[in-house]
Order: C-alpha cells, then structure tokens, then sequence
C-alpha cells in the first residue's frame, strides 16, 4: 500500500520573492505581546486527565484563568 | 483518554479549525484475545498503513458510513503476551477503538483497545510545552501573588504556533491592513513563501514579524506564485489580526 506523509514529515523550505522590512512600530514578534493580548492570543497544550470530557475540561481552563472563551482542538474521548 | 488536548483561549479559537482536521498520533495498548506470532502481527500492522476503510462506531458524533482514513504508520512498540502497545499516525477523525478491532479481526483473533494516549495534535506533541491543569492552577496564583509573568508565557503559547505545520506566505507591511479587512492576497504582497504550496491548501499569511494575518486558500503552487507579479494568489478564508494593528495604505472606492 503507497505510504502517506504525515503534516509533521513534510520538510519545507522558505523561498524570498522580492525584499522587504519591516517597521518596529507595528505589531510585534508573537512572544513579545503584552501579556493581556499574549492570553487573548494564546493556546494551551493541555495534557488532559482521563475522566471528564474534553468540552469540560475546556470548561475548567476557562474558569482558572478567568477568561470569556474557549476552544479545543479536537475531541479526546473520556 | 488522556494527551495532548490543544485549547485556544478568546481570539485564538479562531485557529481552531485547521487543529480539528490536521493528524493526529496515539499510543495505545491492544490486547488480543489470543496469542499470534510476532510475525504476524507485524505483517498485519503494515497492511493497515496508507488508506483504510472505516465504519464510525456506533457511539460517535458522526453520520455512519464507511469513510476512508489516511493511515501514517503503525508502529509496534511492545509486545507482551496478549498485550501489544504500539505507535499510530493517522488522519483526523479515524477512531483507534474501531482501528484495534478490525486489527483483531484480519489478524484472525480478534481485539480490544485497553488503553489510549494522545501524543500529537498537528504540532503539539506530548514531549514540548505540554501542561496541566494543575500547572495553569500553579500559574494564575503565582502571577496573582508575584506580579511575575513568566510562567504566563512558558505555559501558554502564541496562537501561531498552532499554525506551524501549514504552509506560511509572508508578507510585506503594507499589505496587511487590507488583509485584515478581508482582502485577497495578491502577488505583489509576497516576500517570502514556502516550498510546496499547492492550488487549494490552506495557508497561513504571516507578518515579517512572524504575527499571523489569515487564514487562506492558496489559488496557485509555490513555483507560480514566484512567477507571478499581479493577480490573486491566496483567498482569505478566516482574519486572525485586529484591524488596524497595521497602518492602513489601500484606498477604499468610495
């Protein structure tokens, strides 16, 4: 059977078009946000228990860091 | 169930899509229901990778028809008894419960899963960055207590890293803003893009600065795009930047 590349074993490589700049005082590198927005931008690599489901899990995040919305990646059964 | 759950916090649900519908990886044990030969079973696991068939099972959040799942590999790890522990990459959506029966059944014995780990979500893997939700518990209290923001930022990670594995188009300042107002890439926006990029992927339109912009459908491969000094090449799908994060340079018609 013909072997498929998992997203992870794709080796890419950057290829400049044409120059650029960019300038300092527009947006920032995504590490250096200011802590409000780096939440508001942010994702978790959670480590789930098993037990609750994966939606109240997102749940719990939610009320631990005391923030409006949510979303998790993919359904990891309990 | 346990493993790599990737939650994305306000703004950043936004990148959630393409995490629901990129590979995933598993460890799990099977356990047979009587022993077979190792090489056997060897044999067995490499006719499952490539394309399989698959039949959602009957609790599952899905129509029930057979659909077709990408297999990546099937590795096994351990082999003790009736015991087998073993490694899978596989498309999203393909149910490991309903893999190790049908396992069971082509190896003759049939198959039960025992246990199940989640090690990869697209780029998140269990080894790099992974927390849990007693660590967030540890982290708002220290931040609470101690002004300290560092473990905010070791803890949770910017919405781009979600978007590493997709193919990345980066462009010049300038055409930001229009982007960010539902515009389509065009050519002359491009400094730099990656190799392989094909007519229809998904694409990630990043900042020099490494922000992400959009969500896109590229409409050309990488080789055209390179030729190519006008026209539109990405079709913005989902804005991921604030409006005017970048000073606006497009004029409106009206």
């Amino acid at each position: 059977m013909q072997r498929n590349r998992a997203p992870w074993e794709i080796k890419r490589e950057i290829i400049v078009k044409s120059e650029g700049e960019t300038d300092p005082e527009f947006g920032c590198r995504p590490e250096e946000r200011p802590i409000h927005e780096y939440i508001k931008f942010g994702v978790i690599n959670l480590d789930k228990p098993s037990g609750p489901s994966s939606h109240e899990v997102t749940a719990w995040v939610k009320r631990i860091i005391n923030i409006e919305h949510a979303g998790h990646g993919g359904t990891l059964g309990a | 169930m346990t493993g790599v759950l990737p939650i994305a916090l306000e703004d950043a649900v936004k990148i959630i899509q393409p995490l629901l519908t990129t590979g995933k990886e598993y460890i799990s044990i099977m356990k047979l229901h009587s022993e077979v030969s190792e090489d056997h079973l060897k044999s067995i696991l490499e006719e499952f990778q490539g394309t399989i068939y698959q039949k959602p099972p009957l609790r599952s959040s899905v129509k029930r028809r057979v659909r077709q799942r990408k297999i990546y590999y099937l590795d096994p790890l351990e082999v003790e008894g009736r015991s087998i522990l073993f490694k899978v990459g596989c498309e999203a959506g393909t149910y490991i419960r309903k893999l190790t029966h049908d396992i069971g059944e082509a190896l003759g014995c049939g198959a039960h899963m025992h246990e199940l780990r989640r090690t990869r979500a697209g780029p998140f893997t269990d080894d790099v960055d992974i927390v849990t939700l007693y660590d967030l518990s540890y982290m708002v209290a220290h931040r609470q207590e101690t002004r300290d923001e560092s473990l905010v930022r070791k803890f949770i990670q910017p919405m781009e890293k979600a978007l590493s594995l997709l193919p990345k188009i980066y462009i010049r300042d300038s055409a930001v803003d229009a982007i960010c107002h539902g515009a389509h890439l065009t050519a002359p926006g491009v400094i730099s893009l990656e190799t392989h990029i094909k007519p229809r992927d998904i694409v990630a339109i990043l900042t020099l600065k490494g922000e992400a912009v959009a969500l896109a459908k590229a409409t050309a491969s990488t080789e055209d795009i390179l030729e190519m000094n006008h026209g539109i090449i990405a079709r913005s799908m989902r804005v991921l930047m604030p409006r005017k994060t970048y000073p606006k340079l497009w004029r409106s018609s009206c």
